[in-house]
């Protein structure tokens, strides 16, 4: 029983490391910069075909495919950014929401004609298959890398942020916008690169995603709720509070599907609306 | 005046006039699938089935043109088939209904075909009732209890199991599965140890093969859509250690779809399913359309979709060669009962009483090939009807 509740919490957290991994570039974006950006999905995706290209049709190993994920969706999201977002910055949130989500239409819509509707295998390198016998357990070789990889990007993240010059500018041009530029921080490129790093994150994700949960267009619009529970759960901008509000649902979701399958997939909407009926602002949240 | 009501009534009697003409020489037939949203692939190996048989066979039968006119319900909708149905018939002027994907799809518009008397094809969708609700409903697909109910006699009896789990789908088709194996499984002999249906959401499996496991079951029947979920779950049972031989694997062939085998890689052999198609079957039709099919359509396999497309149009051509034209829904019904024919799957019949398809169900096992892994077909079970109608 102990050793089934061990498993249960292993795969709930690699779970909830996948759903962290593919949301804290929104919970970046949306905390920070006030941007409604329902088209994170889309980034997702993006960054799950660019793997696919990469390993499918250029050859590389799977490992390289992940930087090429990242550098792929957030050079996109930059263009994208330039020419169509920062227009949006002040407008409405209704006009953000509408235009964002016209967006993941059109791209589901270009992926669908590019790739066609067939789901994306990808092959994985031999050391990622097949399990990690441990203490008599038998944990998943790629949920154990998943987890991995999501601590790592939460330590750069936070590091990166709290530590760094750039993290400094960025948590200036959120706090005062207009006292930063007085200062002499480049608010415009500062915006654009926190939304390239919050795309490439998406980008990753979706790239990891592949090997859980598949590949096809419709993919930006399947992750989006979940998307959206963690950023709300966690707290907007916070990364530790995305962290633990992924690990919880992750969690909440496996141990309910294992304990009581007839609530099925309703425990994670369960533990969101408990959540936020006691923290409006999320876990993890400043406003 | 006069002259302006003479240039109406002159425009009036002109449009009747080319109505009438095109209704002569053009059949026209509307496809209802789910083109665009989460069941866009199988739409799409439908369209490429019923594509390719009109390329094969020319777009002409009994001296008409055949036009087809596309209609997409982007998934499951009742309510938008309904309402796609009653345009196509009321301003289309569609003589025929065709394709379904899904089977909210078939029962929306089936109430319209049944009022606006239009014979109605359906090429998927796979629930029993769907050929009961209008008399000039005709399937050229299966239907789940035919496959399954087959299937769970089978394991029982050749498969050397004595009790099973079932883990299906938490939707209406998941349901029919599990309770069409669990009958012919019980019925023969068996014991259904437990039975959990899987939300449709994210495929993360963990959570019930560990109750799978815990349960240490001689076998696992499960049914799930095809998608990103068979590569996900056959990875999860596989993590449990839950592989043939130790424990049998049973499922209806979503499960070793040709990209969820790639994606599964070694794990899935032993794997033991059941379809109304297989590919990989060895036969001249078979393989003469596989060919066919992957050089239409850039290298892709055909799955049971596409052969459902491709019957379907079939019985559509070889019925209106019969009626000599006419389009009478009740005289292409009439057509159409007791109707037989070789297909890629092999020997199909359309039943007189149900307009259902009596056809061959495959047993198939994941093996290796000439190092691919693939579906071997290792039994057949000749001649099976749907087992549900008229068991009331």
């Amino acid at each position: 029983m102990i050793g089934n509740l061990a498993i249960v919490l292993f795969d709930g957290l690699a779970f909830g490391m996948l759903l962290f991994v593919l949301s804290v570039g929104l919970s970046v974006t949306l905390g920070l910069m006030n941007f409604v950006n329902l088209a994170h999905g889309a980034f997702a995706m993006l960054g799950g075909y660019a793997t696919v290209v990469a390993t499918r049709e250029l050859g590389l190993p799977f490992l390289w495919s992940l930087p090429v994920a990242f550098i792929v969706a957030a050079l996109v999201s930059v263009a994208f950014e330039r020419t169509l977002f920062r227009r949006l910055y002040r407008a409405g949130e209704l006009n953000q929401v509408l235009f964002t989500i016209g967006l993941v239409f059109v791209a589901a819509a270009s992926a669908a004609y590019v790739f066609g509707t067939a789901q994306q295998p990808i092959e994985l390198p031999e050391f990622l298959r097949g399990v990690t016998e441990f203490a008599g357990f038998r944990f998943g070789s790629y949920r154990i890398f998943l987890i991995v990889v999501a601590l790592v990007i939460t330590g750069l993240l936070v590091l990166g942020l709290e530590y760094t010059r750039f993290g400094a500018q960025v948590r200036a041009a959120v706090d005062n916008q207009r006292a930063a530029q007085g200062l002499g921080i480049d608010v415009d490129s500062v915006f654009a690169m926190t939304f390239a790093l919050g795309s490439g994150l998406a980008g990753l994700g979706g790239a990891l995603a592949i090997e859980m949960v598949g590949l096809d267009p419709s993919f930006g619009f399947h992750y989006l709720v979940y998307m959206m529970i963690v950023v709300s759960v966690g707290g907007l901008g916070s990364i530790a509070g995305s962290f633990v509000a992924a690990s919880l649902l992750g969690v909440a979701d496996v141990a309910g599907k294992y304990f009581v399958p007839e609530l099925g997939a309703f425990m994670i909407y369960l533990v969101m609306v408990v959540i936020l009926f006691m923290r409006p602002q999320g876990l993890i949240g400043k406003r | 005046m006069f002259a302006r009501i003479a240039a109406v009534l002159a425009l009036g009697v002109g449009l009747m006039w080319s109505a009438q003409a095109n209704a002569q020489d053009t059949i026209k037939i509307g496809l209802i699938m789910a083109y665009s949203g989460p069941f866009a692939d199988t739409a799409n190996q439908m369209q490429a089935g019923i594509d390719l048989y009109m390329q094969q066979h020319g777009d002409e039968v009994a001296g008409k043109k055949i036009e087809i006119i596309k209609k997409d319900t982007g998934g499951p909708k009742a309510d938008e088939a309904k309402r796609l149905a009653q345009e196509l018939i009321v301003r289309d002027g569609v003589d025929i209904l065709a394709g379904f994907t899904l089977t909210p799809e078939a029962l929306g518009a089936a109430a319209v075909a049944d009022q606006a008397k239009k014979f109605m094809v359906v090429m998927n969708a796979a629930t029993s009732i769907i050929t009961e609700k209008s008399p000039y409903i005709v399937r050229t697909s299966m239907t789940i209890p035919q496959l399954n109910t087959a299937f769970g006699k089978w394991a029982y009896e050749k498969g050397g199991v004595k009790q099973a789990y079932t883990l299906v789908a938490d939707y209406a088709p998941g349901v029919d599965a599990s309770t069409a194996f669990a009958k012919g499984f019980t019925d023969a002999g068996g014991t259904i140890v437990g039975a959990d249906k899987s939300p449709m959401g994210p495929p993360d499996f963990s959570a019930f093969v560990q109750r799978i496991k815990d349960a240490s079951p001689e076998a696992v029947f499960v049914f799930i859509p095809g998608g990103a979920q068979p590569p996900a779950l056959g990875k999860a049972l596989a993590e449990r250690g839950l592989t043939p031989p130790n424990t049998q694997i049973f499922a209806q062939g979503e499960l070793t779809f040709p990209e969820a085998i790639k994606s599964m890689g070694d794990t899935a052999k032993g794997i033991i399913t059941t379809f109304n198609y297989t590919m990989e079957r060895d036969d001249p039709i078979n393989n003469a359309f596989v060919k066919a099919y992957r050089d239409a359509n850039k290298g892709r396999s055909p799955d049971i979709y596409s052969v459902g497309g491709y019957d379907g149009m079939h019985l559509i051509y070889e019925a209106l060669k019969k009626t000599g034209g006419s389009t009478d829904a009740a005289a292409l019904v009439k057509a159409s009962e007791g109707m037989s024919w070789e297909s890629p799957r092999g020997k199909m019949v359309i039943d007189p009483e149900t307009r259902d398809v009596i056809q061959t169900v495959y047993i198939r096992k994941v093996e290796e090939v000439d190092g691919q892994l693939q579906n071997v077909v290792i039994d057949e079970i000749p001649d099976v009807k749907d087992p549900l109608h008229g068991a009331k």
